[in-house]
């Protein structure tokens, strides 16, 4: 047996491989947002409403357009799928840049200030802090992408970077829904 | 000196440089945003040399894995650049120099975890022997002596805590590492792989165990710390600065675990030979998979508790100090939602490998093959949901203790399982006392009492009694000697030969064993009597008036003899390594593919895959076969 393997051996193997560390991680979410229910119960962090649904708007949106990147790459489309990645990076950091860039400066609190402080600046933080390591992971993959890598048939970084980036997407709903949505909240 | 261009070597110099430069960072930074460097206050002072020093610290962490090498590959894809997949060693370098270097292959990776899990095993020792010598009489004497003073500029109670504290842990990181060398050396040559699935992650998911053990062991030159291994807040939140260094290093080694086992269960999933369904593979490798489902989930939340603490101690962010409203019983629930399983992942390796030898050396079938393989999966699942059954006392809802105390008793009967196994199997079996199977029935002997004295703790009347009194120190030290100890020393014994291509010393292993044995005997039925006796958990010093000074001067000679039965053993297998007999093909009669191919093991496995024939523990039945090794010549079937 050659040490070689076929790609297509190595695909099954990456996709099981990266979603074992998709849910591996989802444990730390759960984890995070569990602490949440415990230290705040049914009340929530004050926050600037308008601006949340914003940010949640733009990261849903770039979840559309990432997955119109992936859809482009099988297809052979670069362009379309060059184009379709950029939009979902600027997205993403329109994201960090309305949580931790605005959001964390006008909210009424610090992390230091009570329980709200503590949930709050941990989900989000711990949050964009995957959101960041997915825009550089998009950089990297637009970057190659633009250098003439990945094919129709071989763009396996394409898709994980897609998985990842749905991923992220999906934990800020459940975040959304218990830092701005849930309970009544703190004055 | 051709060390120098090691990876250990480079990645330890990056280390320190990345420490150094992390701290000069952080300093640079709170300069630019207008923060104090010092305070006049006692308290504020040692805080901001805190944020700095951990700062470096982390730094310095990541500076270790860029400067080994285990990032090169990454950041070349990163850079769209394509890596070979030929993992064949340089020729022109020495043999050794691959055990000091990023190396691919899962054999090589497999030797560096367990040497690494062998020193740290040593250094927990060590703690454990410097605070018996302690508690081998009443009075606080020879913790108090001058020169602890001088060394860690701390003594007594506090350094007791401090060694206390860290032999928990650093044990703990040894076994991690332990379970990792067996599934790592393992599971690819019992399923007929030539490697793991990732063979660079799981480079990284070594060395990233170096920087980690290194900060862990440096808490002791921080000040030490008093939580004890769970690192409770609000004491962790309290501690000197050691706590971080405590904090991070599990980090390390908990990410090593999560990367580590994600490899194993792709590998057992996708890579097995030909013929090899699930329910043919050698035993070992369902425990692996049991242990790898279990570390790659849970373990996260033990990551997480820990950087709360850490964002607590750095940030004032008050998840849970109850001063400032915070939930000290939260973190209970998330550390122990992992601990708890972790203690599986500690034992279930080790189970694997006692089902694996009993066969061997007994010469008979493994009895009921799949109820072994499946109790491991058993115990896996069922070990999710007792974690609470270690807060009792905690001051949790009384309500949650019963459900909790059910499941924990539900654990007794997947180990049953297991238990009815290996004496089935050993039963009017032709035995043959090797070394590697006195382990492996010392293990059971041993596991078995921690079995018998789990139920009482179980129990909510009787743990009310019985909590933090050392009856859980005893039960406790079973069931790591009984599941992890000593079937890592049978596994290391019996594959030695694979590893070395030679024989270890079979004279110093037996003398070995009865050391371990009686030594270890001696200890935790002590430790199981004084504390039902009333002996307190985690105190530096009892009242003279209580009695106990001849047996806790007998127990330390337990823990020295086990101790030096350790000892012989490193002076065994380094010793052996070059100098012991050749070992020539299958040593043990074994029928597992491994030992059909030359000793050591070639450098890529099976350059020809085998086919899986029969079932794996036919032992004495005539005209069985497992494997066939020549599946294209030979068979007349081939076509």
């Amino acid at each position: 047996m050659s040490a070689v393997e076929s790609y297509a051996t190595k695909l099954v193997r990456n996709r099981m491989g990266l979603w074992l560390f998709v849910i591996s991680d989802a444990f730390v979410f759960v984890g995070l947002f569990i602490a949440r229910m415990v230290l705040l119960g049914d009340t929530r962090p004050h926050l600037d409403q308008g601006l949340g649904l914003g940010v949640t708007i733009m990261l849903l949106i770039s979840s559309f357009f990432m997955n119109r990147a992936e859809v482009e790459m099988a297809h052979g489309n670069r362009p379309a799928f060059l184009r379709n990645i950029f939009i979902t990076m600027a997205l993403g950091v329109i994201f960090l840049v309305g949580v931790v860039g605005v959001e964390w400066q006008i909210a009424h609190f610090g992390p230091a200030d009570g329980q709200q402080g503590a949930v709050f600046y941990a989900m989000t933080g711990f949050h964009a802090f995957h959101v960041l390591t997915g825009v550089i992971f998009l950089f990297i993959v637009w970057n190659n992408g633009r250098r003439g890598h990945y094919s129709a048939e071989k763009h396996w970084a394409v898709e994980a970077c897609a998985i990842y980036w749905h991923f992220v997407d999906v934990v800020w709903m459940f975040f959304y829904v218990g830092l701005y949505l849930l309970g009544t909240p703190i004055v | 000196m051709r060390f120098f261009s090691t990876s250990m070597f480079r990645g330890l110099i990056a280390q320190v440089a990345g420490t150094v430069l992390g701290m000069g960072l952080a300093m640079a930074l709170r300069v630019v945003f207008g923060l104090p460097l010092s305070s006049p206050i006692e308290a504020e002072d040692a805080h901001i040399r805190e944020v700095i020093v951990v700062v470096g610290v982390l730094v310095g962490a990541i500076a270790f894995l860029v400067g080994s090498g285990v990032f090169t590959d990454w950041f070349k894809w990163a850079r769209g650049e394509e890596t070979s997949d030929d993992h064949t060693p340089d020729p022109s370098k020495p043999n050794w120099m691959r055990y000091f270097s990023v190396d691919f292959d899962h054999k090589v990776i497999g030797v560096q975890y367990g040497v690494t899990s062998l020193l740290l095993l040593l250094f927990g020792g060590i703690f454990a022997m410097l605070f018996r010598i302690e508690l081998s009489g009443s009075g606080i004497t020879f913790l108090n002596s001058e020169i602890f003073k001088v060394l860690l500029g701390y003594d007594g109670p506090h350094l007791y805590n401090t060694l206390m504290s860290l032999h928990g842990i650093v044990m703990i990181a040894g076994i991690l590492l332990g379970v990792g060398a067996m599934s790592n050396y393992l599971v690819p040559m019992l399923i007929g792989a030539n490697d793991m699935a990732f063979p660079r992650l799981n480079a990284f998911a070594f060395w990233i165990n170096v920087p980690g053990a290194a900060i862990l062991l440096s808490s002791l030159f921080f000040g030490g710390f008093d939580t004890g291994w769970v690192g409770y807040p609000p004491l962790s939140l309290r501690a000197p600065l050691g706590m971080q260094m405590f904090l991070i290093g599990v980090y390390l080694v908990g990410l090593s675990s999560i990367a580590g086992s994600i490899n194993v269960i792709v590998t057992t999933l996708t890579m097995r030979a030909k013929g090899m369904s699930l329910f043919r593979m050698p035993i070992f490798c369902w425990a692996a998979l049991a242990t790898a489902l279990l570390q790659f989930s849970a373990t996260q939340l033990i990551g997480l508790s820990f950087q709360l603490v850490m964002l607590e101690r750095l940030m004032g962010m008050s998840f849970f100090d109850s001063l400032q409203g915070g939930d000290p019983v939260l973190y209970q629930h998330l550390f122990w939602f992992y601990s708890h399983p972790a203690v599986y992942v500690f034992i279930l390796p080790g189970l694997g490998v006692i089902s694996e030898l009993l066969p061997v050396f007994g010469r008979k079938p493994l009895y009921g093959y799949r109820w072994v393989a499946l109790s491991s999966f058993g115990i896996a699942v069922v070990s999710f949901f007792v974690w609470a059954h270690h807060m009792f006392v905690s001051g949790m809802s009384p309500f949650l203790r019963i459900p909790f105390m059910y499941s924990t008793l539900l654990v007794a009967v997947p180990t049953g399982v297991k238990f009815f196994s290996w004496a089935a199997t050993i039963w009017q079996g032709k035995t043959i006392f090797k070394t590697p199977m006195l382990f492996a029935l010392g293990a059971v002997v041993i596991f078995l009492l921690g079995g018998v004295t789990g139920p009482p703790l179980a129990t909510i009347a009787t743990d009310l009694h019985l909590h933090d009194t050392w009856f859980v120190v005893g039960h406790f030290h079973d069931t790591m000697f009984g599941g992890f100890i000593f079937p890592f020393v049978a596994a290391i014994f019996y594959w030695f030969p694979k590893m070395s291509g030679r024989m270890y010393n079979e004279k110093q292993g037996k003398i070995q064993f009865w050391l371990m044995f009686i030594g270890f005997m001696l200890m935790s039925n002590l430790q199981l009597i004084l504390g039902l006796l009333g002996m307190r958990r985690r105190v530096v010093d009892f009242d003279a008036a209580l009695g106990f000074d001849t047996m806790q001067l007998a127990l330390t000679i337990g823990g020295f003899m086990v101790f030096f039965g350790m000892l012989l053993f490193a002076y065994n297998i380094i010793r052996s390594w070059t100098k012991g007999e050749v070992a020539e093909g299958n040593v043990w009669d074994s029928r597992s593919p491994e030992w059909q191919k030359p000793n050591p093991m070639p450098l890529h496995n099976y350059e020809q895959p085998f086919e899986v024939v029969g079932e794996p523990y036919d032992y004495g039945l005539p005209n069985s076969r497992y494997v066939n090794m020549n599946p294209a010549g030979g068979s007349p079937s081939a076509h």
